[in-house]
């Protein structure tokens, strides 16, 4: 009975993370193929089980810069996108947190309330606002500031906006939740002992708040890494990102090895700085 | 000139008023004790004069600068916080030089002055012990050093040994009286004990609903309170209530007899202090400062028992009967109570 309460998530997890994964690694290593699937399966039955693995779509990704640039682009994008929700995210949290408590709640809400409306329509809103038929130029153009619209839409400023609207709150929850079991009195300790408030935010608060501001940018940069809607609707053309490479290793080539290969890669990639995170929590 | 003089301080949050016009000066070298109780705006006080709070009205000035409006850091005063507020990143050294290092200190000066800081608190062996890792009597001396290492001339400490246990809080507290006596420095101790505020401090200061009710010696204050609450809060002495009569007298029908004080008492209605240690059983009979009851309650105490003896005219009053005068009467029993005239002390409110 005492086992039962672990059931379900085992279960879930078994059946919804591992299995999932299992076939994606199959798939990675599995030879292309016509048909429907279109690839051939790397194991099979000769007499006994063979396991017949094609390395091919791994050494592809090394070895074509195509992949590489999407991969340090989508970093990149990804790095950018946490850093500048971190940074929008501590005013929010520390004023938050700071604000007379009956206003606590009703600001929180106000942070979460865009994940109340649909991904797309907030995504749309912002096409309507940055094309060049768009509010942003129409206003500018009205109020007689530019003559020809602005190239908002389809840039990497589009691209950044949407970004950082989508993945805000991801930032400023582990940020409150960090900022607030933070002990007020420390912050009177060190201005007693003669710290500035400069210096108190600098010595107390900040290494005080770096595990939740640590969080907060894997909570963001893990997402936004394989983020694919986004840059697609908002962001250059021409923009490589690994989200994009791997719909269209899937999509267009029909190549599955090489799209499984790419989210094993990807993967691979965000797993790096998860663990550093945890070892450096274990430290404390 | 007094170290600290505090002038007319007032301060209200909301609707409620913690503190209200105090006056009060704090003299160089001197350890006070602010006493009361939970609302008497002691933390209050503790807070003003760090400059965590502004006051609404009043001035505060030590060595005659006037700090009201100064921000806590430039306040050459230091504070121990009753949580302690050790920095969870910080070591013990780390914790200990961070106000040095403020300061702009040199590391050589540094260095030994926290390790001095340390060495008198009996922490020389683990500057290198972060917070975690320290016992709550470890925490509360780093807590002191910290506090201290800067030198001030006058050290706030807010419920220093409220989170110590029992037998922990006895030496802590001497080890206190003799770190205040060897810096030189004046400390300012908030605390609700009043055990604590007569064993440490030079003069205690009484607070109630924001006002400072009674300040002086701690056997002054003991021996002397001037008003009903100081009398209850401190010893829980007995009230009681009487008119005066044509001989000096006060007679007091709750007790059903006359007492007598050494000092004179004042017209009309009086209330008079009687502490319960004072009070002894089965004296000579006398037709003042006299009374029979009926024993009610017995309470063992270990050096002594507490009872409560109800008197003709209704009163119950508390008696302390020390363990060394044999067993204490049995609940039920007729005692006789009686007391000195300088036993009496009349309170003003």
């Amino acid at each position: 009975m005492r086992r039962l309460p672990l059931l379900l998530p085992t279960l879930w997890l078994v059946g919804f993370v591992a299995l999932p994964l299992l076939v994606v690694l199959m798939l990675a290593i599995a030879e292309p193929g016509p048909g429907v699937p279109p690839f051939l399966l790397p194991f099979g039955w000769e007499g006994g089980p063979v396991l017949r693995p094609n390395w091919e779509p791994f050494a592809l990704l090394v070895e074509d810069d195509y992949y590489l640039s999407a991969f340090i682009r989508s970093l990149w994008v990804a790095g950018a996108t946490a850093g500048l929700c971190l940074l929008l995210a501590f005013p929010m949290a520390l004023g938050i947190v700071r604000a007379a408590p009956r206003w606590r709640a009703p600001l929180l809400l106000a942070v979460l309330l865009p994940f109340w409306t649909g991904f797309l329509p907030r995504v749309g809103a912002w096409i309507g606002l940055l094309r060049d038929e768009g509010w942003i130029n129409g206003i500018l153009r009205g109020l007689g500031v530019i003559d020809a619209p602005l190239p908002l839409l389809y840039s990497d400023f589009a691209l950044f906006i949407g970004m950082v609207h989508a993945y805000l709150p991801f930032a400023v929850l582990p940020l409150y939740a960090s900022l607030s079991r933070m002990d007020l009195t420390l912050e009177e300790a060190a201005a007693d002992l003669g710290a500035t408030p400069a210096t108190v935010f600098r010595t107390v608060t900040l290494p005080l708040v770096a595990p939740g501001a640590a969080a907060a940018f894997l909570l963001v940069f893990i997402p936004a890494a394989g983020e694919f809607v986004i840059p697609e609707l908002l962001g250059p053309s021409d923009a490589l990102l690994v989200g994009r490479a791997l719909w269209q290793e899937f999509f267009q080539n029909r190549d599955w090895p090489v799209a499984a290969a790419l989210a094993v890669a990807l993967l691979a990639v965000l797993i790096v700085p998860i663990l550093l995170f945890q070892r450096l929590e274990a430290r404390r | 000139m007094s170290l600290l003089e505090i002038e007319g301080l007032s301060k209200h949050f909301g609707s409620a008023q913690a503190l209200a016009g105090l006056d009060l000066r704090v003299e160089a070298g001197e350890f006070l004790a602010l006493l009361g109780g939970s609302g008497s705006g002691k933390s209050t006080l503790l807070r003003l004069i760090a400059g965590f709070e502004m006051p609404d009205a009043g001035h505060i000035r030590l060595a005659g600068q006037d700090l009201t409006a100064m921000p806590p850091h430039e306040r050459p005063l230091n504070m121990m916080f009753q949580s302690y507020a050790l920095f969870p990143h910080l070591s013990v050294a780390g914790n200990v030089g961070y106000g040095l290092k403020r300061d702009g200190t040199p590391r050589a000066e540094r260095d030994t002055r926290v390790a001095e800081a340390l060495a008198m608190v009996g922490l020389q062996d683990l500057a290198g012990r972060m917070p975690h890792r320290l016992s709550g009597g470890q925490r509360q001396r780093v807590a002191l050093a910290r506090a201290l290492v800067k030198r001030p001339r006058l050290l706030l400490l807010d419920e220093p040994l409220g989170a110590l246990d029992a037998n922990l809080r006895e030496r802590t507290g001497f080890e206190l009286r003799a770190l205040q006596r060897r810096t030189g420095a004046s400390f300012i101790m908030v605390t609700h004990d009043q055990q604590e505020a007569l064993a440490l401090a030079d003069r205690v200061a009484v607070l109630e609903k924001g006002r400072l009710v009674q300040i002086g010696p701690p056997r002054d204050i003991y021996e002397r309170p001037e008003t009903r609450f100081v009398a209850t809060f401190l010893g829980a002495a007995n009230v009681l209530e009487g008119t005066r009569n044509r001989e000096g007298g006060l007679d007091c029908p709750g007790l059903g007899t006359t007492l007598r004080a050494s000092a004179p008492l004042p017209e009309g209605t009086v209330a008079c202090a009687l502490r319960p240690e004072r009070i002894v059983l089965n004296g000579p009979a006398q037709d003042f400062n006299s009374a029979e009851g009926v024993v009610e309650d017995v309470a063992f105490r270990g050096d002594d028992s507490l009872l409560l003896v109800r008197a003709p005219g209704g009163a119950v009053l508390r008696v302390s009967h020390a363990e060394e005068d044999g067993p204490p009467p049995p609940t039920g029993s007729t005692v006789r109570l009686g007391w000195e005239a300088a036993a009496v002390v009349p309170l003003s409110a």
